[in-house]
C-alpha cells in the first residue's frame, strides 16, 4: 500500500475526492511522522485535533456527496509568523512568549475555508530574520539532508522559513506556508530540494501576520512540486481590506493555467547574477536550466541589471529600518514577555523587555535600522537605499523589454552546516543574494530543485517573473520540473 | 563613520534595549563591519532619482468612515485586545508609575 505521506497536495486532495482513501487517513499519516520527528525540531506547536478536525470535515462532507473544496482533506504546516486564533503564536521569539492570538490572519483564514487542516505551527529564523534558522528562541531547526561524505553534521534547512522547508522534505506534511521577505521562502527550498513561491507583493494578504519589514514581506507556498505551489497559493492569495497594500484583483486559476511549454517566451540571463567564486557545480546547473527551458521552447537572451551588487546594502537598510519601527509595538504593555525591574520605571521597563526578549540577530537589525533612522543619518542612509531600490526595479523593467522571465540560481551555495556562518553576519547576509533584487523590486519569484551537489545536497534553480505574472513563473518552474526529473531525497534518520 | 561604542550606546537607547558596557563593545565593531559594507552605496549616483517605498502600483483605499466599518478591526473588543496583556486592570492596560 502506498504511504500516503509520500503523496502530494494534488495526489491527496484527489485521493480523497475519489474515495481512494479517507481524509482522517491521511491526517492521521502525517501526524506519526510529525510526532516521530521532534530530533528536526521543525514545529513549535503540534495542533494534531486542527487537522483531524478539517479531516473529518472533509469526509463527512464527501459522505454527504457534496462538492469538496479545493483543499479538503490536506493538512498543511504553517509557519509561526501568521497568527491562527486560539494556537500560541511567538515568530520563534521569547517577547512573545506567552501569546495566543485572539484573531486570524486572513492567509490562514483563506486556507482554512479552503477546507485545509494544520497539523502545526513551523519553527522560523526570529521574526523572519535569518537565513539558516538559528536565530529561533526555540532551537536550530535541523535540516533531514545530510551530506553524502557521512560526516552527519547537521545542515542548515535555510531561512526564515526553515520549519516548513525540513517540514516538507522530511514528509511532515505535505505543504506550508511561508513568508519571503528577501529570498525566506525560495533560499530554504532550494536548501531542501522542495518547490517555493513568493507571489507579487500585495497578492497575499499581510494581516494577521507578524511584521517584519512591510514593504517587503510577502506570504507564499511552499511544496515538493510547482503544482501543488500553484494549488496552496490560490488558496492563500486574495484581495483583503484590511491589508492597505493589498492588491484588488481575482486571484487568476494558475493550477488550471499551467502548462509546461514556453513556446514564445523569452528568458532572460542577467549577466550581473555571476558572481565571484560561484562554485562551478552553480555554474553547471544554471546552464543545465538554460538547456531545459530551450528545450521546453524558450528563447534565451542576455540582460543586464547593472544595479544588482547594490540590493543587498540596500536591503539591509530597508529591511531594518522597517523592522526597528515595525517591532517596536514590543514594549512588555500590550502583549507577549513584561520584564519589570524592581523598582523601576516605564522606560527602564521597556529596555529590560526588549533585551531580555529579543534574540542578537533581532537586536542587531533593530539597532542598524534605528542607527539609519535617526537624525543626520536618514538622508545618508535610508533615503539614498530608497533611491537605489528605484534603480533596482527600474532595472527589472527595463529588462521586461527583452524578455519575459528571467533564470538564476536560488542560492550561491548548497545548504550549509549550522554553525558555519554564524559569526560572521555579513557571509550569511551574501546568502541572499540572488532572492533580495526581486524581493525590492516586489516580483513573483520562485526556486525549484534542479540537482543534487557533489555532496548529495540540493540545489535550486530560480524564475522570477514581470508584477502579477506568477503563472509564467509557475509555468517555467513546471517546464524545469519536468526535465529535472528531481526525486531524491533524504534518507530518514531521525 | 565608524561606529563606536558610545554611537552603540546611543542607539541602543533610542531603540529602548538595555545593554551592558561589555555588550556595547562587543556590538559596536560588528555593526561598524555592516555599516562599513553599507557605505558601498553612497558610490551610486542617485541624482534626479526619487526613493519608493511602493513597488507595485496601488491606489490607497479609503474605508467608510463610520465606527465599527469593520466588525473585526473595529471597537467593541475590549476584552480581546486586553487577553494577552502582562498586566491589565479595570479594563486598561496597567504601567508602573511614568509621573514621580
Amino acid at each position: 500500500m502506498t504511504d500516503l505521506t509520500d503523496l502530494g497536495v494534488a495526489a491527496i486532495r484527489d485521493g480523497v475526492r475519489a474515495g481512494t482513501f479517507s481524509a482522517r487517513e491521511v491526517a492521521e499519516g502525517f501526524i506519526a511522522n510529525v510526532s516521530k520527528a521532534k530530533a528536526l525540531n521543525a514545529f513549535l506547536v503540534e495542533t494534531p485535533e486542527h487537522a483531524l478536525a478539517a479531516a473529518d470535515a472533509a469526509d463527512a462532507a464527501r459522505a454527504a456527496g457534496e462538492t469538496l473544496k479545493p483543499l479538503a482533506g490536506v493538512p498543511i504546516g504553517m509557519k509561526d509568523l501568521f497568527c491562527t486564533k486560539g494556537v500560541p503564536a511567538t515568530a520563534a521569539s521569547l517577547i512573545l512568549e506567552g501569546f495566543t492570538p485572539p484573531y486570524e490572519s486572513t492567509v490562514s483564514a483563506n486556507l482554512w475555508a479552503a477546507g485545509a487542516g494544520m497539523l502545526g505551527k513551523l519553527n522560523m529564523d526570529q521574526f523572519a530574520m535569518g537565513s539558516s534558522n538559528e536565530t529561533s528562541a526555540f532551537g536550530n531547526v535541523i535540516s533531514p539532508w545530510r551530506r553524502s561524505d557521512g560526516g552527519n553534521a547537521p545542515l542548515a534547512p535555510g531561512g526564515s522559513s526553515g520549519g516548513s522547508s525540513a517540514a516538507i522534505a522530511a514528509r511532515l506534511c505535505p505543504a506550508a506556508t511561508g513568508t519571503d521577505t528577501g529570498g525566506s521562502i525560495r533560499q530554504p527550498a532550494a536548501f531542501t530540494g522542495i518547490s517555493g513561491i513568493k507571489p507579487t507583493y500585495g497578492r497575499c494578504s499581510r494581516w494577521g501576520t507578524i511584521a517584519f519589514a512591510s514593504s517587503l514581506d510577502q506570504a507564499g507556498a511552499m511544496a515538493r512540486d510547482v503544482r501543488d505551489c500553484a494549488i496552496m497559493l490560490e488558496a492563500m492569495a486574495g484581495f483583503d481590506p484590511k491589508d492597505a497594500t493589498s492588491l484588488d484583483l481575482a486571484v487568476p486559476q494558475w493550477y488550471a493555467g499551467l502548462s509546461g511549454d514556453l513556446k514564445g517566451k523569452r528568458v532572460g540571463i542577467p549577466k550581473e547574477y555571476r558572481v565571484d567564486a560561484m562554485p562551478p557545480e552553480i555554474e553547471a546547473l544554471w546552464q543545465q536550466g538554460i538547456d531545459w527551458l530551450k528545450d521546453a521552447g524558450a528563447e534565451i537572451v542576455e540582460v543586464s541589471l547593472p544595479h544588482t551588487k547594490y540590493a543587498l546594502p540596500a536591503y539591509y537598510i530597508i529591511a531594518p529600518a522597517e523592522a526597528s519601527s515595525n517591532l517596536a509595538r514590543y514594549d512588555g504593555v500590550r502583549y507577549g514577555l513584561r520584564d519589570l525591574p524592581e523598582g523601576a520605571g516605564l522606560q527602564d521597563m521597556y529596555a529590560a523587555t526588549r533585551a531580555a526578549g529579543f534574540g542578537d540577530e533581532v537586536k542587531r537589525r533593530i539597532m542598524i535600522g534605528t542607527y539609519v533612522l535617526s537624525a543626520g543619518f536618514y538622508d545618508a542612509y535610508f533615503t539614498q537605499a530608497s533611491k537605489v531600490r528605484t534603480l533596482i526595479a527600474r532595472d527589472f523593467e527595463q529588462a521586461w523589454a527583452k524578455c519575459d522571465l528571467l533564470l538564476t540560481p536560488t542560492a550561491p551555495s548548497a545548504a550549509f552546516a549550522l554553525g558555519e556562518k554564524s559569526a560572521d553576519p555579513i557571509a550569511m547576509y551574501l546568502n541572499d543574494v540572488f532572492t533580495v533584487p526581486s524581493s525590492l523590486a516586489g516580483l513573483p519569484a520562485m526556486s525549484v530543485p534542479g540537482g543534487l551537489d557533489g555532496m548529495g545536497l540540493p540545489l535550486g534553480l530560480q524564475i522570477i517573473g514581470k508584477p502579477l505574472d506568477e503563472q509564467g513563473v509557475l509555468n517555467a518552474g513546471l517546464a524545469l520540473e519536468e526535465r529535472a526529473g528531481f526525486t531524491a531525497r533524504a534518507e530518514a534518520w531521525w | 563613520m565608524p561606529v563606536t561604542i558610545a554611537t552603540v550606546t546611543k542607539i541602543a537607547s533610542l531603540a529602548r534595549i538595555a545593554i551592558t558596557e561589555e555588550e556595547a563593545a562587543r556590538i559596536a565593531p560588528e555593526l561598524d563591519n555592516i555599516m562599513g559594507w553599507i557605505e558601498q552605496l553612497g558610490e551610486v549616483d542617485t541624482t534626479d532619482v526619487a526613493p519608493i517605498m511602493a513597488v507595485i502600483p496601488n491606489h490607497l483605499r479609503l474605508r467608510d468612515d463610520v465606527v465599527n466599518a469593520d466588525p473585526l478591526t473595529g471597537g467593541g473588543i475590549r476584552d480581546a485586545v486586553l487577553a494577552n496583556a502582562p498586566q491589565g486592570e479595570h479594563g486598561f492596560f496597567t504601567v508602573p508609575k511614568v509621573i514621580e
